[in-house]
């Protein structure tokens, strides 16, 4: 590999200056003539009987083509799919417009296709549905309850799946333990609040007989093999197009009823359909995230050592599995163990059925929960024991020579170094300073809070083996004629930079321009293959991929650079593009004419292809674990409930670095969303199963005047898993900030016998836990 | 979140859209800023069929002294307020409320007139209104008259507005001698809105109180005026401990409201906390050196 220019510098994003200037094209920026647009009418009910749906007073307005109800398609369109499998998993048919029954608010009842989107909207007021409401569970600890309203009649318990695992002697670790600590923690929901919403374009071509939907979606080759199971077209009649997706957080790695609807209703009606998502359906109707209750019992020894831990955990599934639903708590249980030695481990997960929308990946997807629970557990430990919250967690870590390193839950940690990265973001945050500021200012009253979260999470996702759906991605690296390169990555981007950063890895590996390399992504009549951008593995696996056909070209231009020059291809050096004999620095030929001779063909070794691209379907042999330590220190006034974030630090190791630029974004929006779940944000669901959280009116997302300054740093650990020694970075930022935030609160209120508050950490709460309780004096306890 | 169909005039003069008011009743709307109208129309949780577009009409927005007075234009946005220099002399309270409404993007199309008309419970220009007893003008088919602030909130999102009245502009006084001002709030994380705020203003004679103002929004269904709070201060020497006793009373015959971001118990504890914390800091501002408040 020759020396390195591109990557590891901090390239600007390539693809901004579009999306700056509004130059850019999302969904709904893209205009086809004829275009109907759709709306749809969503259930007011958390759980009822439709006795009846009147459409004609609708159908009979200005403008409106067609009104569609649940009975119309029910044999024309296929349920929608879920890939999570598990032995116990319990699977409702779940249709694209509900038929009979509502299960919850905002479930798509009836479409209204129109000339125009005021047209369609207007129309869903004289839709008239009749309901006659049901008994709603929306709790998912009452819904386990005897006795509970039922949400569907052939699993009357509302289990929707169980999931366990139990390695090591639990029993003896309990036994042998010198103390016990238990604790209650709450996930609550969250919305991913991605900035565009959903939206999806189809048109259909009855002469070609070809279907083109272009989605806001962050998996268009797997969206496309499910549509055309539910719509039982032919795979290769049917083009998924994702055009410029404004951000994901996981929500837009589905397939959603929407989709399939509009792919139906363009065959059906011969024009164009479009439908854009609103925000309030957004909230009500794109997946959720998180939503778990969780009971843990950890056995530890005087010293810090932790002996065993046991995880009983209730998820809240909502009404239907989404593609992943039921995958994701079981993450939560496999990554436990955190980046600590333990050596015993039970996990009990129920999925639960309630009557409210679907839970799913959202940002982190099953790591946040498993790493709040140690990290919160960690400082609950140290409390109990009198140990600062640094040296228990030092005392647990395994050490650099142990990796890669397995863990009781049976997952193999590739590389680490846990102890380096806290040290560094001690060093950083200036830990033994703050220290006795706190207790400095807990003369005054004033309640200072310091909070570490030490995580290590799972991403570059797959292998194969350990996904539903494939854990491979491929990269094709394409040189053309005039000496351009074209590369195309089946890991379709939302946000992430793929263009740049992809762009970096091959530039360096084939000595071109930055400028001479388009990527392309998204359109699966394009690029060949793929599986998408999810599980912070783009780089890990989609960037290797298009790294090894760079390798494939460089290998083949080399052969046709040995053959033109006459020389033995070993005796060629390549550099700064250019094949040339060893010693004979003049005699040489350029990729770009190497790639033209490849084109014309006239001049190439025997028995060569014509053409110089390649693609390559990278399968990594295990996932990658990046790590790091998050510190925050806050403020807490204990009369208002304010908390005043005064310092963030985070030092994280996502292995080798393409663009550190593009690292330090993705770091400083995952805090922000860490944050938003520790302090601000949570779908509130009543007891009837409304949404009062339904608008941004009421469900609040951090704002950049919000947040303070992040002080970024990082460790590197390179991965043995890919050539590139890249992790993932992805959700990182929200994995490790959500715990730091909270244990600073904890810790600010010690003095006040805080020993756990649930989130989000409103000032309410806060009020609540310190009123009527004087402060211990300082030195009473951290 | 697409409005129901509604027509969109934009008349030149005050005279043309009280006409448009008068003739077309409940079924039409003022449009000013639009902040709060326009979100209430996207969820169809309000459906005029008419907006009579204020912003042709000349004149209605702008910030000028008359005497000791201090007159607003309707149509001033926030950002107007919140960097007018004139005010933060003459009136610092007003810029010093202005500044905290929501953000950027509402502050620079919000105007005050809307906001008032609004009434929205947890408005912040409320506060500031109710606390500086500003008087409020108001034009309609009989002609014109003048508001009390105290008279202009009557209820939750209800004034003293007729259907075909227009609020044109807004009088506060000029802060003469030693005065200080506050404007404290605790915002709901979403949306900006006060969950509590509270507006003082207070002149100083010596160490005495010589008057005070409090105003009071996001507690109640509308926001008011602390009259109990103000007479226990008024012509008193202002100690901490007197402070407190005074903002107990901000709640005494207030119903506050409760909901998923504060409890009622919650606003009313926070109404009393940052009704002593804003009248300290005004006390502050004007020069009263208080003792050592007692940690809060």
């Amino acid at each position: 590999m020759p020396v390195s220019k591109l990557v590891g510098a901090r390239i600007k994003r390539r693809e901004d200056p579009r999306l700056i200037r509004g130059l850019g094209h999302y969904v709904d920026d893209i205009n086809l003539p004829n275009t109907l647009h759709v709306a749809i009418l969503r259930s007011p009910h958390a759980h009822a009987r439709i006795k009846a749906i009147r459409v004609e007073e609708a159908l009979k307005c200005d403008g409106v083509v067609a009104v569609i109800t649940g009975s119309d398609i029910q044999e024309q369109i296929g349920p929608v799919p879920v890939a999570s499998q598990n032995p116990t998993l319990r699977v409702p048919k779940h249709p694209v417009l509900t038929v009979d029954k509502v299960r919850f608010v905002g479930e798509g009842v009836a479409a209204v296709v129109a000339e125009d989107r005021y047209t369609a909207r207007d129309a869903l007021d004289l839709i008239q549905a009749d309901y006659e409401p049901l008994p709603v569970v929306s709790d998912p600890e009452k819904a386990l309850e005897p006795g509970s309203p039922v949400i569907h009649p052939e699993w009357p318990d509302n289990v929707a799946f169980r999931w366990a695992l139990k390695q090591g002697n639990l029993a003896k670790a309990f036994k042998e333990a010198y103390k016990v600590v238990k604790q209650r923690l709450v996930h609550q929901r969250l919305a991913p609040i991605a900035l565009e919403p959903r939206g999806v374009l189809a048109r259909y071509l009855p002469g070609e007989k070809e279907l083109t939907l272009w989605s806001s979606t962050q998996i268009p080759h797997i969206l496309k093999t499910q549509l055309s199971l539910m719509l039982r077209l032919p795979e290769n009649r049917l083009r998924v197009i994702a055009p410029e997706v404004g951000g994901g957080f996981g929500s837009k790695l589905n397939v959603y009823a929407e989709e399939a609807l509009l792919g139906y209703l363009a065959i059906r009606l011969g024009r164009p359909v479009k439908w854009i998502e609103g925000r309030r359906e957004n909230i009500q109707a794109t997946i959720h995230g998180r939503g778990q209750i969780g009971e843990v019992e950890v056995a530890v020894r005087k010293d810090g050592t932790i002996l065993g831990l046991q995880y009983k955990v209730v998820a809240d599934i909502g009404v239907y599995h989404q593609l992943l639903t039921p995958g994701i708590p079981p993450l939560t249980g496999l990554m436990l163990s955190g980046c600590y030695r333990i050596p015993a481990i039970g996990i009990e997960v129920v999925g639960v059925f309630t009557n409210r929308m679907a839970t799913d990946a959202y940002r982190g997807a099953g790591r946040p929960e498993a790493t709040y629970v140690m990290e919160r557990m960690m400082d609950r430990l140290a409390q109990e024991l009198g140990i600062d919250p640094v040296k228990i967690r030092q005392k647990n870590f395994p050490k650099p020579k142990e990796f890669p390193f397995k863990t009781a839950t049976g997952l193999v940690y590739d590389s680490g170094n846990y102890q380096a990265a806290l040290r560094k973001a001690l060093k950083l945050v200036g830990y033994e300073k703050w220290r006795s500021e706190q207790k400095r200012l807990r003369e005054e009253r004033r309640y200072l809070g310091i909070g570490l979260s030490t995580y290590v999470e799972i991403c570059g996702m797959g292998p194969s083996a350990a996904m539903p759906a494939g854990g491979w991605e491929s990269g094709t690296v394409r040189m053309e004629p005039t000496g351009k390169v074209t590369v195309l990555t089946g890991a379709s981007p939302h946000g992430q930079g793929q263009e740049t950063s992809f762009a970096q890895i091959v530039a360096d590996e084939l000595g071109v321009d930055l400028d001479d390399i388009t990527v392309i992504h998204g359109d699966t009549a394009v690029v060949p293959s793929g599986i998408g951008t999810f599980g912070s593995r783009a780089t890990a696996v989609g960037g290797t991929a298009v790294f090894q056909s760079a390798e494939k070209v460089k290998e083949k231009a080399r052969e046709i650079a040995a053959h033109l020059l006459e020389a033995d291809p070993e005796d060629l050096v390549f550099s700064d593009g250019k094949f040339s004999v060893k010693g004979v620095p003049k005699k040489g030929i350029t990729i770009q004419q190497i790639a033209l001779e490849a084109h014309v063909a006239k001049n190439l070794p025997k028995k060569m292809e014509p053409g110089l691209s390649a693609t390559s379907v990278f399968e990594p042999s295990n996932f990658t674990f990046p790590f790091g330590t998050h510190i925050c220190v806050v403020e807490v006034d204990p009369k208002s409930g304010g908390i005043e974030i005064k310092k963030y630090v985070a030092v994280d190791d996502c292995g080798k670095v393409i663009n550190p630029l593009l690292v330090d974004g993705q770091v400083q929006g995952g805090i922000a969303q860490g944050l938003g779940q520790a302090l601000y944000e949570e779908v509130v669901y009543d007891e009837n199963g409304q949404i009062l959280s339904g608008s941004l009116m009421d469900y609040a997302v951090p704002k950049a005047g919000d947040l303070p300054r992040f002080e970024l740093a990082r460790t590197e650990t390179p991965t043995p898993v890919n050539p590139l020694g890249v992790k993932g970075v992805g959700e990182a930022g929200t994995i490790g900030s959500t715990p730091a935030v909270v244990n600073a609160v904890v810790d600010a209120l010690t003095p006040f016998g805080a020993t756990h508050i649930d989130m989000p950490l409103k000032a309410e709460k806060i009020w609540r836990l310190c009123q009527g309780k004087k402060a211990a004096r300082a030195g009473g306890g951290r | 979140m697409i409005p129901a169909p509604f027509d969109h005039i934009t008349p030149v003069t005050l005279d043309e859209a009280i006409r448009a008011l008068t003739s077309h009743g409940e079924e039409a709307k003022l449009l000013a800023g639009g902040h709060s109208l326009l979100p209430l129309m996207k969820l169809r949780l309000a459906s005029p069929k008419l907006l009579i577009d204020l912003s042709k009409i000349p004149g209605l927005a702008g910030i000028r002294q008359e005497g000791d007075k201090m007159t607003v234009g309707a149509l001033t946005t926030h950002y107007q307020i919140e960097s007018s220099e004139l005010l933060k002399e003459k009136c610092p309270l007003l810029p010093q409320t202005a500044r905290v409404i929501g953000d950027v993007q509402v502050r620079n199309r919000g105007t005050i007139g809307g906001s008032l008309a609004h009434a929205d419970p947890a408005a912040d220009l409320a506060a500031a209104m109710l606390a500086l007893g500003a008087e409020l003008r108001v034009r309609g088919a009989q002609g014109e008259r003048w508001l009390k602030a105290e008279e202009f909130f009557l209820d939750l999102m209800t004034t003293a507005l007729s259907p075909s009245e227009i609020l044109t502009e807004i009088r506060v006084p000029v802060l003469s001698g030693r005065c200080g001002t506050a404007y404290l709030k605790l915002p709901q994380k979403a949306s900006g809105f006060a969950l509590v705020g509270v507006a003082v203003w207070l002149r100083a004679d010596g160490g005495l109180c010589a008057d005070i103002g409090v105003g009071v929004t996001g507690l109640g269904a509308k926001p008011f005026r602390a009259v109990r709070v103000e007479r226990h201060l008024r012509r008193k020497r202002l100690e901490p401990a007197l402070i407190e006793t005074a903002s107990a009373e901000v709640t005494l015959r207030i119903e506050p409201l409760g909901d998923i971001h504060a409890s009622a118990e919650f606003r009313a504890h926070l109404a009393r906390l940052y009704t002593y914390r804003a009248i300290v800091e005004a006390a502050r501002t004007a020069g009263i050196s208080l003792t050592k408040a007692k940690g809060k």
